[in-house]
């Protein structure tokens, strides 16, 4: 360990942000866009310092509760500091965005900032206790940021949003319990270590075979893991929180609940459910894949059914999550040899870009949709515009760009790791895969159709002068926009950091 | 034959790339470069726009040239020059995502061909599109499509093939929608999009199955490419579903691909719809090179697609792809025929003639496919900017009906419009009779099947008969249109003349008697063969007699009548029932209208219904149970679900604003519950574990 604890550093950042900027009144967005870019600049400092074999590094360790098995037990590898990279962005974009807040500005900087750390402690922590504190933490501001700055139905749209997750989390915390009772452990690289022998079943079935009819009790346990993340991610069916917290959220929020919270479930998938129940996702697997393809294709289904534009893109990220678990779950599938492990290194590469890609390009979206809002009077009914590139044509063509990104265009980022997902996908399940493939026709028609609808045909009358992007505004969108060009062009800038850790991960895991 | 022939030929050593190849990329670089440019520039500068699309472009087809000069040199010294450069674009586990490109006969002769008709096109466009307010963003497009279509023809990579590919789709996209306003022109964009990714989809899962069997995307990397006989040699030895190979199946996926950019049946309805753009993009995309990139694409790809093939013999791929070319030529041809409308007809009449790209492919090989493509791009972007010139004229009128007697208001348009109708034709020595001669020749001589033979056949009388009838309604008889007629400025006619001049003369290089174009592309010694004349006399007779049957059927029925737009076709006259059919498209988009759209959109319903209902329901039926155990447990904490959460929510908001408040809200009654409730669990777990 080094002198500077530069993840604790990291983690504590944006709370002393928060403090600062409930004390500093209509500045306080000024005070949340200095913290969020001083995060980022941290987070891609770490996104440097990362081990070269892609194992866990930047590791900070001190004991806690020993008696209960709860350490402070921090670490990132490529998967963590690229999540930690795309919070931050994710975040700046969001402050950037929210500068329409009347109401209570300090307060609502300083929910989004402990949201912030919240993510950053999620994304580093390595025993469950501590993760499980930043999971639940991060869930308190996102409740109140919709509660209190939400649309007309975010009452019920926030209770539900919680209680949902909340009751995902109950689910994963007994399960974390019970195999605490079992191992005396809640770390995850020691349960990890343990799952890959075989220890972890015997010990859990020994200490709690009794409970559970039969020695299913892993199995069980297993379920509620996934429950709790399948919740979060999420998946079909456990989604329907999410049209309604994300329509009714401020977009600057629902930015931050797409872009980096719907993360912490895929990021739990990887490095919790699969590394200590990987046995037991390998054994529910085909049931698993059903839903995954599910997901992707009744979500972009279900999107084309949307008239609302915020419910069309939550949809659509309903859509993106999805392939996500397609790549996670295919893992599972038991083949070996050369081929199998190329095809599976491809999937993992492949979901990891694609958490990262689908967070800039939904936050990018939502960031459109709340200027497309802020500027009509809070329309965002998708029959209601029209014609809107000719007054604002540099809006048409930015946000043409992030549609077309989202659509999966070579040459813009989510290409790339849809390319690898589906690489990985087809060979390990061919009929996933092509059922799959239906996921991508759809959302194109249905990005293709937003575009139909908002930009093109004549300009209704009160459209007319409808402002176009100013300056800041594009200096704020370029660099996002030149992220998706970037990412597209040239995903080794990505990929190649990745890949260690996923060639690690894959040596480590045993399902 | 051919084989050994080429055995003479000295195979060049694929991983020495002399200079021109290691610039290669500089061809579709410059035109994206200068597109890039063009976007970033201030609107609108015409001038600056105009010259940088111009000048990047010109600069690609000297590059174009001299790297063609290099394969010619090659040729002449008897060295199959296959030149590549490869490079890693991404390390995925152990394996390598390569991408490349490839300098040889194939990638060569298509490069100078895009550039050169590209390069007319965009002068044309000056002319054409001076008027139009968004100038500049056209050229910016036209550059980026013209990278895009470069980037495609020299990829050595399925990948970087594929990404240029979808690029192409998007500049087409854009195009087609060009004029933005018009809810026609953004519809048939998005119609275009949509159709050709149906393609697409099966073309990402024959490429990533490639990849996946191969572990390379690379065409050709010195024994290794995935096109080379060892990857095909595996690809055979694994079998697939349905009694195919890998490589069938792989090849079959892959060509839906080309089905859909190429506009084949039954992805064929999304390219007339796609005239909606501006005269120029349906000459340069539409007709000469977007279109024929799918055809470009199974020339590419032609080792897998014929892996395995015996003499005389054929595989599943090329029996489809054979198939799928000679239907889809009779199929489109007949539509053609009951069309008005001047661009539409071309528009079938390109789908028709890609076809018989598609269907020389599987019959005769990559030498007579790409002979029909390059002879092709040249006279059919004539016709086009040929009708653009005469839309021009006639104040943006389409419909052939209400022209007429243009032959005396538009000499030069008229002249090379004629040229370029007897080359679509067939007629000869026109430069589409020795192509579709080829193909003919090729269809005679297939063992599978006469039948693709006869339809391509019927296609040629057909093709006759329907240009036939457009020329004699737009230049033939008196003029019925409104205003008066004129003749286009010199900035568009000069390019009508060098393509004319094409239109007759292309031909040449690839005759019966000096197959120089086929020889090339095979990689063989190309010699005077005065005998070869003899061998395919007859069928050259027999096709000529076809065509002029084609030409004076059609003059019969149409030559100098004049008839007013409100009459009937004489045709519709003569078999009324089969003129609704033709007229209507064959009812192709009411078919699909009522069929895939109406199911997605039923679907999309479904989804949303089941949304609502039965998830939303299934959770709603939770929330409620739980609250009716709630509504029981008021005695313990009143406010537990109705009171507390919201008040304490709305307390916040009203009253402080202070960090202190939130944590004193009530919140943590809230939270308290959970902890207690998960602490009972845990407290059952344990005692449970003891016991």
């Amino acid at each position: 360990m080094n002198g500077i604890h530069i993840l604790t550093l990291l983690t504590v950042l944006p709370v002393a942000g928060a403090v600062v900027a409930l004390l500093a009144g209509r500045r306080a967005r000024t005070v949340a866009l200095v913290t969020a870019l001083a995060a980022l600049a941290l987070s891609l400092y770490i996104w440097t310092k990362l081990p070269a074999d892609g194992s866990i590094g930047l590791v900070e360790r001190a004991t806690w509760a020993p008696s209960l098995g709860i350490e402070y037990h921090l670490g990132v590898d490529g998967l963590g500091a690229l999540m930690l990279v795309l919070s931050a962005i994710v975040t700046l974009m969001s402050v950037d965005a929210a500068h329409r807040v009347h109401m209570r500005p300090n307060l609502y900087f300083c929910m989004v900032l402990l949201l912030e750390a919240g993510l950053f402690g999620s994304f580093t922590a390595l025993n469950f206790f501590h993760w499980f504190l930043f999971w639940e933490l991060s869930l308190i501001p996102a409740f109140f940021l919709i509660k209190l700055w939400g649309g007309a139905k975010r009452g019920p749209a926030a209770t539900r949003f919680f209680v949902y997750t909340m009751a995902g989390s109950v689910a994963l915390l007994i399960a974390f319990l019970a195999v605490y009772l079992a191992t005396g452990s809640m770390d995850f690289e020691k349960l990890t270590s343990m799952a890959s022998t075989g220890a972890l079943g015997q010990a859990v079935t020994m200490h709690l075979g009794s409970v559970m009819m039969g020695g299913g009790v892993m199995k069980w346990l297993a379920v509620g893991v996934l429950a709790g993340f399948a919740v979060k991610v999420p998946m079909m069916p456990f989604h329907t929180w999410l049209p309604d917290a994300y329509a009714e959220a401020p977009s600057p929020v629902t930015m931050l609940l797409t872009g980096a919270m719907s993360k912490m479930g895929v990021y739990g998938l990887l490095r919790i459910a699969v590394p200590i129940f990987g046995h037991q996702i390998a054994e529910m697997r085909v049931p698993l894949l059903v839903l995954a393809v599910i997901t992707v294709v009744m979500g972009a289904w279900a999107a084309a059914a949307q008239k609302d534009l915020k419910r069309v893109f939550a949809y659509s990220s309903v859509n993106h999550l999805g392939y996500c678990l397609l790549g996670i779950f295919v893992l599972a599938i038991p083949a070996a040899g050369v081929a199998a492990e190329a095809s599976r290194a491809a999937a993992l590469n492949g979901v990891i870009l694609q958490m990262f890609n689908h967070g800039i390009t939904a936050a990018a979206l939502f960031w459109f949709i709340a200027m497309l809002q802020d500027r009509s009077g809070g329309e965002r009914w998708i029959d209601h515009f029209g014609g809107l590139r000719k007054p604002a044509p540099v809006l048409a063509g930015m946000m043409g760009i992030a549609l077309f990104a989202s659509l999966g265009l070579p040459g813009l980022n989510s290409f790339v790791s849809e390319f690898l997902i589906f690489r990985g996908v087809f060979p390990l399940s061919w009929v996933a895969a092509s059922f799959s493939i239906l996921g991508l026709l759809v959302t194109a028609a249905v990005l293709l159709t937003v575009i139909q609808k908002v930009f093109t045909g004549p300009v209704p009358e009160k459209w007319a002068s409808f402002p176009d992007m100013h300056g800041g505004e594009r200096l704020a969108m370029a660099p996002v926009i030149g992220l998706m060009l970037l990412i597209g062009l040239l995903p080794q800038l990505i990929v190649n950091t990745v890949n260690p850790t996923v060639v690690y991960l894959l040596a480590h895991w045993r399902f | 034959m051919q084989e050994e022939m080429a055995a003479a030929f000295h195979p060049g050593n694929a991983l020495v790339a002399s200079g021109v190849t290691q610039v290669l990329w500089l061809v579709p670089a410059l035109p994206m470069l200068a597109a890039g440019a063009i976007a970033l520039l201030k609107q609108p500068r015409r001038k600056l726009s105009a010259g940088l699309a111009i000048g990047s472009l010109s600069i690609s087809l000297v590059i174009a040239l001299i790297a063609f000069t290099h394969v010619v040199a090659g040729w002449a010294s008897h060295v199959a020059v296959r030149e590549t450069v490869n490079f890693t674009w991404m390390q995925v586990g152990a394996a390598q995502v390569q991408l490349g490109w490839v300098l040889d006969p194939l990638s060569a002769i298509m490069m100078v061909m895009v550039c050169c008709v590209g390069l007319l096109i965009f002068i044309y466009s000056v002319g054409y599109m001076a008027h139009d307010e968004n100038f500049t963003r056209f050229f910016c497009f036209l550059a980026l499509f013209a990278g895009a279509m470069l980037g495609v023809v020299i990829s050595n990579s399925l990948l970087l093939l594929f990404m240029c590919w979808e690029l192409v789709g998007l500049t087409s996209y854009l195009l087609i929608g060009f004029w933005y306003h018009k809810p026609s022109a953004s519809a048939a964009a998005k119609k275009a999009f949509m159709t050709t990714r149906v393609g697409d989809v099966f073309f990402l899962l024959g490429m990533v199955w490639l990849f996946a069997q191969t572990g390379t995307l690379l065409f050709y990397n010195g024994g290794t490419g995935s096109m080379e006989p060892l990857a095909l040699g595996g690809l055979l030895a694994t079998p697939s579903v349905w009694g195919l190979t890998a490589a069938g199946a792989i090849a079959l996926l892959i060509f839906a691909g080309a089905v859909g950019k190429s506009g084949q049946l039954p992805l064929h309805v999304w390219l007339p719809d796609a005239m909606e753009g501006p005269t120029p993009v349906s000459a340069l995309i539409h007709a000469a090179t977007m279109v024929a990139a799918g055809v470009y694409l199974v020339a590419r790809v032609y080792p897998l697609m014929s892996a395995g093939i015996l003499p005389g013999g054929s595989t599943t791929a090329l029996t489809v792809v054979t198939w799928v070319g000679a239907i889809t030529a009779v199929f489109a041809a007949l539509i053609a025929i009951a069309q008005d409308d001047i661009k539409r007809i071309l528009a079938y009449s390109t789908v028709s003639q890609l076809g018989y790209m598609m269907a020389g492919l599987g019959l005769g090989g990559i030498a007579v496919g790409m002979f029909h493509l390059i002879t092709h791009a040249f006279f059919k972007s004539l016709l086009f900017m040929g009708s653009g010139s005469v839309i021009h004229g006639c104040h943006e009128e389409q419909d052939v009906r209400r022209m007429g007697g243009l032959k005396h208001e538009m000499p030069w348009t008229f002249y090379t419009y004629m040229a370029g109708m007897l080359a679509l034709s067939g007629f000869i020595p026109f430069a589409g009779f020795w192509s579709k001669d080829g193909i003919l020749d090729a269809g005679k001589g297939w063992e599978i099947s006469r039948w693709p033979f006869y339809l391509l056949v019927f296609g040629a009388l057909l093709t006759a008969f329907y240009m036939m009838r457009q020329v004699s309604y737009v230049f033939f008889g008196k003029w019925r249109g409104q205003g008066h007629a004129h003749e286009s400025p010199r900035v568009m006619t000069v390019p009508l003349v060098i393509l004319g001049f094409f239109a007759v003369l292309l031909g040449f290089i690839g005759t019966p008697v000096w197959p120089w174009f086929q020889s090339f592309l095979g990689s063989s010694p190309a010699h005077f063969q005065f005998s070869a004349l003899g061998e395919s006399g007859s069928l050259m007779a027999s096709s000529t007699l076809v065509v002029l049957a084609g030409l004076v059927l059609g003059w019969l029925l149409y030559g100098n009548k004049s008839p007013k737009a409100e009459e009937p076709d004489a045709l519709e006259r003569a078999v009324p029932p089969v003129w609704v059919l033709l007229r209507n498209k064959m009812y192709v988009d009411e078919l699909y209208g009522v069929t895939v759209i109406a199911f997605y959109r039923w679907w999309a319903r479904v989804s949303d219904w089941l949304d609502r209902r039965v998830w939303g329901g299934a959770v709603a039926g939770v929330a409620l149970a739980f609250r009716g155990v709630a509504h029981l447990n008021r005695l313990m904490d009143v406010h537990w679900v109705d009171g507390g959460f919201d008040k304490g929510c709305e307390e916040l908001a009203e009253g402080g604003g202070l960090l202190s408040r939130v944590q004193s809200g009530r919140v943590q009654t809230y939270l308290r519950l959970l902890a207690l409730a998960v602490a009972v669990l845990a407290l059952f777990l344990i005692w449970s574990s003891r016991g």
